[in-house]
C-alpha cells in the first residue's frame, strides 16, 4: 500500500463537516433508482423474491392494494417489527408507506430506518387538508401525483420523488398511462410558454413559480418520476417506460400473479429493455395467470385512492 | 483525436447524468446495453444504481464476459458507486451470489456508511483533481475495505477509501455526476485519451 500511504496525506476529507439528509442525497437516492422496478412485498419471503428477481428495492406493506380494496377498513403504516423483519431480509433499499398527513407514522417509520417514505393515496388518509412537511425529515419522501400541479406542490412540501398514481389494486394500467401522459403535457405547455406566462401558469397549477421556472427550463420534473398503480404485466412495465416513466412501483401484479418469482423477473428485464419488442416477447412467455384485476371503469368514486391527496 | 466515444452501461441506473458529464468533460456518451455495442466505445463508465440489479442484468443479457474480457484487455473504465462494487474483486455485505465484473484489486464493503438515513455530502481533496476539494455526495455508499498495492487511493473519508484507480479503471463510492462538478469525468476523459482508441486497438 505504499501509493495508498502516499496519498492519504493528500485524500483526506477537507476538514467539512458531513451533511446528512440533504436535497441533494434525498433527490439523488431516486436518481439510483432510476430504470429499476419497486415491488410491494408483505412478509420477508416476498421481499427475497423481489431481491433475488432484481428488484432496485421494496416496498413493505402490511396488504397489498388489492387486499385493502377487497377487504375495507382502514389501511394505516405497517407493523414496525414486519418492517424490521424485511430490512433484515435483503441488503437493496426499502420502503414503506406513511399515510397522507400522518406525520407521525413516517417520524417512526425514519427511526425504523427504512429508506424512503411513500406517502401514499392507498393507506387511508390522516389529514383531509394538508400533506406531511416533508422538509423537516431526514429520510427522503415519495408523492403520488395525477397531474403537474399535483407533483409540483409534493415538491414544494420536500417530496424527492414523484410517482404517477394510476390506480392502485386493480392490476388495470389505463389510469397510470393518464396520469403519465397529464403530467408530460403539462410540462410540455409550460416549455412553450414565454417567460412573462409563468406566472400565471403557477397560479392554475397551485404551485410555487420557482419551480414552475425550473420545469419549464428543464423540459422535466426537477426529482425522478416513476409511474404506479395497476401495472401488472412486462408489456405494462415496458408502456410506462415508452410514455417516459424513469422507472416502475408494481404492487399487487406481482404477488397476485400465478407465478410472482416469474413475473418479477420478467418485468424487471421489460424495464430495462422496454424499447426492444423481441426481447419483450422473450419475456412475457410462459408467465402463467396475470392478477385478475377490476375494471377502473367499474370502481364507484369512493372507491378511487387517485383522488385522495390535496 | 476527436472527442473519445465513451459507453455508459444502460441497465439501470443514473445513466442521463453520466451522459450530461462526459459531454461536459469533452466525450461523446453512448448508451450501451448489447454486447455489440461494448465494441464501440473508447471507455465505459458504469453508473450508480443498485449493484445487485445492475450484475443480474449483465449476467441476463450476456455481458458479463464480454465485460471482463474488455477490462483485461485494458479497456478503461469508470465506475461510481454501484459501479465502484462492480469493479471490485469481491464484495462483503452483498449477496452470495452477486455477479462482479472485476478487474480493481479490492474488496469493497456495501452500504458501508449506512442506510439512506446516514447519506452525505462532503468536501474532498482528490488525488488527480486539481483546484478546490471536490463536493462530493455519497448515497448508500461502499468503501474500500482491502486494497492491493497496484491500487491507489485517490481520497478518503476518515480512514476508507473512497476513490482509487488502477491503470485505466477509476472508481468513486461517491457520484461525481451528481454535483454540477465535472472535474472527475475530466480525469477519466484524460486516462481515455491516453489510451488506445477503438481504432488503434482493431
Amino acid at each position: 500500500m505504499s501509493e495508498a500511504q502516499t496519498a492519504s496525506t493528500s485524500g483526506q476529507a477537507a476538514g467539512s463537516a458531513r451533511q446528512a439528509g440533504t436535497a441533494g442525497v434525498k433527490r439523488g437516492m431516486a436518481e439510483m433508482l432510476k430504470g429499476g422496478v419497486i415491488m410491494d412485498v408483505v412478509t420477508a419471503e416476498q421481499a427475497r423474491i423481489a431481491e433475488d428477481a432484481g428488484a432496485v428495492a421494496v416496498m413493505a406493506l402490511e396488504r397489498v392494494p388489492a387486499d385493502i380494496r377487497a377487504q375495507g377498513g382502514v389501511a394505516r403504516m405497517s407493523d414496525p417489527d414486519m418492517i424490521s423483519e424485511i430490512i433484515e431480509a435483503v441488503s437493496i433499499p426499502v420502503m414503506a408507506k406513511a399515510r397522507i398527513g400522518h406525520f407521525v407514522e413516517a417520524q417512526v417509520l425514519q427511526a425504523l430506518g427504512v429508506d424512503y417514505v411513500d406517502e401514499s393515496e392507498v393507506l387511508t388518509p390522516a389529514d383531509p387538508h394538508h400533506h406531511i412537511d416533508k422538509r423537516s425529515f431526514t429520510v427522503p419522501f415519495v408523492c403520488g401525483a395525477t397531474n403537474l400541479g399535483e407533483a409540483l406542490r409534493r415538491i414544494a412540501e420536500g417530496a424527492a420523488m414523484i410517482r404517477s398514481k394510476g390506480e392502485a389494486g386493480t392490476g388495470e394500467v389505463s389510469n397510470a398511462v393518464v396520469h403519465m401522459r397529464t403530467i408530460r403535457a403539462d410540462i410540455g405547455r409550460l416549455s412553450a410558454l414565454p417567460a412573462e406566462e409563468l406566472y400565471a401558469a403557477a397560479k392554475e397549477l397551485r404551485a410555487p413559480v420557482e419551480l414552475v421556472e425550473e420545469v419549464a427550463r428543464l423540459g422535466r420534473l426537477p426529482v425522478v418520476l416513476f409511474t404506479a398503480g395497476g401495472i401488472a404485466t412486462p408489456a405494462d412495465a415496458a408502456l410506462m417506460m415508452q410514455l417516459g416513466a424513469d422507472g416502475v412501483f408494481v404492487g399487487s401484479g406481482i404477488f397476485k400473479s400465478g407465478d410472482p418469482a416469474r413475473r418479477a423477473r420478467a418485468i424487471v428485464e421489460a424495464t430495462t429493455m422496454y424499447n426492444d419488442p423481441d426481447l419483450l416477447v422473450k419475456v412475457s412467455r410462459g408467465l402463467g395467470e396475470a392478477m385478475v384485476g377490476i375494471n377502473v371503469t367499474e370502481l364507484p368514486a369512493t372507491a378511487r385512492y387517485a383522488d385522495r391527496g390535496w | 483525436m476527436s472527442d473519445p466515444r465513451i459507453g455508459i452501461l444502460a441497465l439501470q441506473g443514473d445513466v442521463r447524468e453520466h451522459a450530461r458529464a462526459l459531454v461536459a468533460a469533452g466525450a461523446r456518451p453512448v448508451e450501451v446495453r448489447r454486447e455489440a455495442e461494448l465494441d464501440e466505445v473508447d471507455g465505459l463508465v458504469l453508473p450508480g444504481g443498485e449493484s445487485t440489479t445492475i450484475g443480474r442484468l449483465l449476467r441476463v443479457f450476456g455481458l458479463l464476459e464480454p465485460l471482463r474480457a474488455k477490462v483485461a484487455a485494458g479497456l478503461p473504465v469508470f465506475g461510481s458507486c454501484a459501479g465502484m462494487i462492480l469493479l471490485a474483486r469481491d464484495v462483503v455485505d452483498g449477496r452470495p451470489d452477486q455477479p462482479l465484473i472485476g478487474g480493481l484489486d479490492m474488496v469493497v464493503r456495501r452500504n458501508a456508511f449506512g442506510r439512506q438515513v446516514d447519506s452525505f455530502e462532503a468536501d474532498l481533496d482528490v488525488v488527480g483533481v486539481p483546484g478546490p476539494p471536490v463536493h462530493a455526495v455519497f448515497i448508500r455508499a461502499p468503501w474500500v475495505d482491502k486494497a492491493g498495492d497496484a491500487v491507489e487511493v485517490l481520497a478518503r473519508v476518515a480512514e476508507a477509501p473512497v476513490a482509487v484507480r488502477q491503470g485505466p479503471l477509476l472508481a468513486t463510492a461517491f457520484h461525481p455526476e451528481l454535483t454540477g462538478d465535472f472535474r472527475v469525468h475530466r480525469l477519466f476523459v484524460d486516462i481515455v485519451r491516453s489510451s488506445p482508441s477503438v481504432a488503434d486497438r482493431r
